[in-house]
């Protein structure tokens, strides 16, 4: 068959699972709507929380990122595995055992505060749609270059494709479709990984892979290999980093606590039945995570080494068919600056920007951009780090059904987590802002169809996003993480662990670390970007790793002016003596 | 009969301190090897541990792409083993 009739074939089955699982298992009340009734195995959680936390990002871009990064890609790779430890051992046993069914109803429970609860609800807005535009743009590339539809055309499908079991199902569809997700793309993951580990160095499994000898002969290890040929091009060495030991220190720490802070993936552990299910649940959602995750360095390390020695020194004219495929969809990028055909590859950026294509081909046939070249460096060839995951089984040249398997593990990858979102931000409106702060004598049946109304309106404004991405969206979307780190954190980790903590406390160090992360981001990234240089870095920490210090002056205001003000109320300081044991967990529930 | 309420209760909030000690004492610990494992050998002693290989793999490397994950795992399922204990011997598990 066709690789192209495969990949149809593949989405299309996939698509249909989805949906037949969102029928079965529809949500008939508020509980099963919010937190899927709180039934569900630890082991299940664990895997629909893998596949909820792994996103397109992680999917499509995080091997990419590695593989142009080295070792300062481990920032991902720790931060976005070591703030299970931390939800496992600080967060989600504790909010378990509070039982109910969102974030801010901890937070406004807590601190006994409709301010507190709306604050939280605000951040949570914030954190999840910024981060929901980044899937759908995802949805957007893999149907675009795979399935041969408009990038417009493609996101409306996938809306399309959420809102069936979003809307239909709640929680309980979601956590059953994601277990199914998270299958499909596991499976697509490891497929072309296995093979090419074993092309490149004999070993199938890619965690050994990476730490073996490269199959060519040359006796020398993978990473090894991969230095020599970086630095011949005149690339920093792939096991060096070039960013500076507090900066790498910063965006780790910032990306583990907003792991733990995100909103999405503490209500997963929501969803167990007792809160030693809910330490369980982590370890196994850290399992499946850490599965891809191990895997991930060892496909950017591959990628990197096949794609410089496909491309470096080739004439255009023989570039593989995978390159003019990605050039096509707008992804590479081939610049001639001396004019001899062949295509070179050198540290630096071949231009700056994205490539504006002029509609016109050159000497090569390449399709030629109109960006000025940088004069500072020889490399001829752009490519958008995306591609590297996608590309990977083309550009080892595995066959049509490896590929067609990895569009269908894009697409899952991206649609689970953009499900997970739009629920939260659903049950934040119709439960936080309707049931407990605005309206509360909505009826159950009221409260249900107001939450699968907001799912519906959210799914609009996410797939507006995606097929109209604001320039900022792009920009901060990494940046979910610092506003997690700075603001829903420290309040949930004190709300748990300080029974001094009082409102105006948490109140305050929420607003002033989310204002002092956010003035930090939108300066360096929105109103000043050409001063974003580490020179000008508040102590050489970059956007990426504010969240940190955000969290800190938190902390700091939170404990200041909890001193000066009166301590929490008795029934207060009781519910947190509650929450601290496990026994006597019920089913999560309302009011 | 007020008296034994009283003892009762008071015998509970102190099993509940004790319990709660015991659990943040493990936390503590078990935050420290999180710590050492990731943002120390990862990051801050990476240089010193780049000497030594394992496999293919500078050790600094590994731990930051490889290492602190298996170490993460761990943990956590030795929090999962330790606190059923805990909690048996205070009576309050759920």
């Amino acid at each position: 068959m066709a690789t192209q009739t495969l990949i149809y074939l593949f989405v299309g089955l996939s698509f249909a699972l989805y949906i037949g699982i969102a029928l079965w298992s529809r949500a008939g009340s508020t509980s099963e709507f919010y937190v899927a009734g709180g039934g569900v195995n630890p082991v299940v959680n664990g895997m629909a929380t893998a596949a909820d936390w792994m996103s397109a990002a992680s999917f499509i871009s995080m091997a990419g990122l590695i593989a142009f990064l080295g070792y300062d890609g481990s920032v991902y790779l720790m931060g976005w595995t070591g703030g299970y430890v931390m939800l496992a051992l600080l967060l989600a046993p504790y909010l378990r055992k509070f039982g109910q069914f969102t974030v801010p109803d901890f937070i406004g429970t807590r601190y006994y505060s409709k301010a507190a609860r709306v604050v939280a609800v605000i951040c949570l807005i914030f954190i999840s749609f910024t981060y929901i535009a980044g899937q759908m743009r995802g949805v957007g590339i893999v149907f675009s270059r795979f399935l041969d539809v408009q990038i417009t055309l493609g996101i409306v499908i996938g809306m399309g494709i959420v809102f069936i079991y979003a809307v239909l199902g709640g929680m309980k569809g979601i956590t059953y479709t994601q277990v199914a997700q998270y299958c499909v793309l596991i499976f697509a993951y490891m497929v072309p990984a296995f093979f090419i580990s074993f092309l490149i160095t004999g070993n199938p499994v890619p965690q050994f892979g990476l730490g073996s000898q490269v199959n060519d002969g040359s006796g020398l290890y993978v990473l090894q290999k991969l230095d020599l040929v970086l630095q011949d091009l005149g690339f920093a060495a792939y096991t060096d980093g070039s960013k500076s030991m507090i900066d790498v220190f910063c965006i780790t720490l910032a990306l583990m606590v907003g792991t733990a802070g995100l909103p999405h993936v503490i209500v997963r552990f929501f969803t167990v039945p007792k809160a030693s299910d809910a330490r369980k649940s982590a370890g196994w959602a850290l399992v499946f995570i850490a599965l891809l995750y191990t895997t991930a360095p060892a496909v950017g390390a591959f990628a990197r080494l096949n794609f410089v020695e496909t491309v470096d020194g080739t004439p255009y004219a023989e570039a593989p068919e995978w390159f003019t495929n990605w050039e096509r969809n707008d992804l590479i990028a081939f610049q001639d600056k001396n004019a001899d055909g062949v295509m070179q590859l050198s540290s630096g950026s071949a231009f700056a920007g994205a490539p504006e294509y002029t509609g016109r081909t050159g000497a090569s046939g390449e399709r030629t951009v109109s960006n000025a070249p940088d004069p500072a460096s020889a490399n001829e060839v752009y490519v958008d780090q995306d591609i590297m995951v996608l590309a990977n089984p083309e550009i080892a040249q595995l066959p049509g059904w490896v590929i067609a398997l990895v569009a269908a593990g894009g697409l899952a990858a991206a649609l689970s987590t953009a499900a997970g979102l739009l629920l939260v931000i659903s049950s934040s409106v119709s439960h936080d802002l309707l049931k407990s702060t605005f309206r509360p004598n909505i009826s159950e049946k009221g409260e249900l169809l107001a939450a699968r109304l907001a799912a519906t309106a959210a799914i609009v404004v996410a797939g507006y996003l995606g097929i109209y991405p604001p320039g900022w969206v792009a920009q901060v979307v990494a940046f979910a993480f610092g506003l997690a780190a700075a603001s829903l954190f420290p309040a949930i980790f004190l709300g748990i662990f300080s029974k001094r903590m009082n409102k105006e406390g948490a109140i305050a160090g929420m607003v002033c670390g989310l204002v002092f992360t956010f003035g930090y981001i939108a300066y360096f990234k929105l109103a000043d970007p050409a001063a974003n240089i580490e020179a000008n870095w508040l102590f050489g920490i970059s956007p990426e790793g504010i969240g940190v210090v955000g969290m800190v002056i938190n902390f700091v205001v939170a404990a200041a002016v909890a001193k000066l003000t009166a301590a929490p109320p008795a029934e207060v300081r009781k519910l947190v003596d509650s929450i601290r044991v496990p026994r006597g967990a019920g089913e999560a529930r309302g009011h | 009969m007020e008296e034994d309420e009283a003892a009762r209760e008071a015998e509970m909030r102190e099993r509940h301190d004790a319990y709660w000690r015991e659990n943040v004492r493990l936390l503590i610990t078990l935050m420290s090897i999180w710590f050492l494992c990731s943002f120390g050998a990862g990051i801050l002693f990476r240089d010193y541990l780049d000497r030594f290989m394992i496999g293919g793999y500078p050790l600094g490397f590994w731990f930051a792409q490889q290492g602190s994950i298996y170490v993460f795992i761990g943990l956590i399922f030795f929090y999962v083993w330790k606190m059923r204990r805990i909690e048996r011997k205070y009576d309050l598990d759920d």
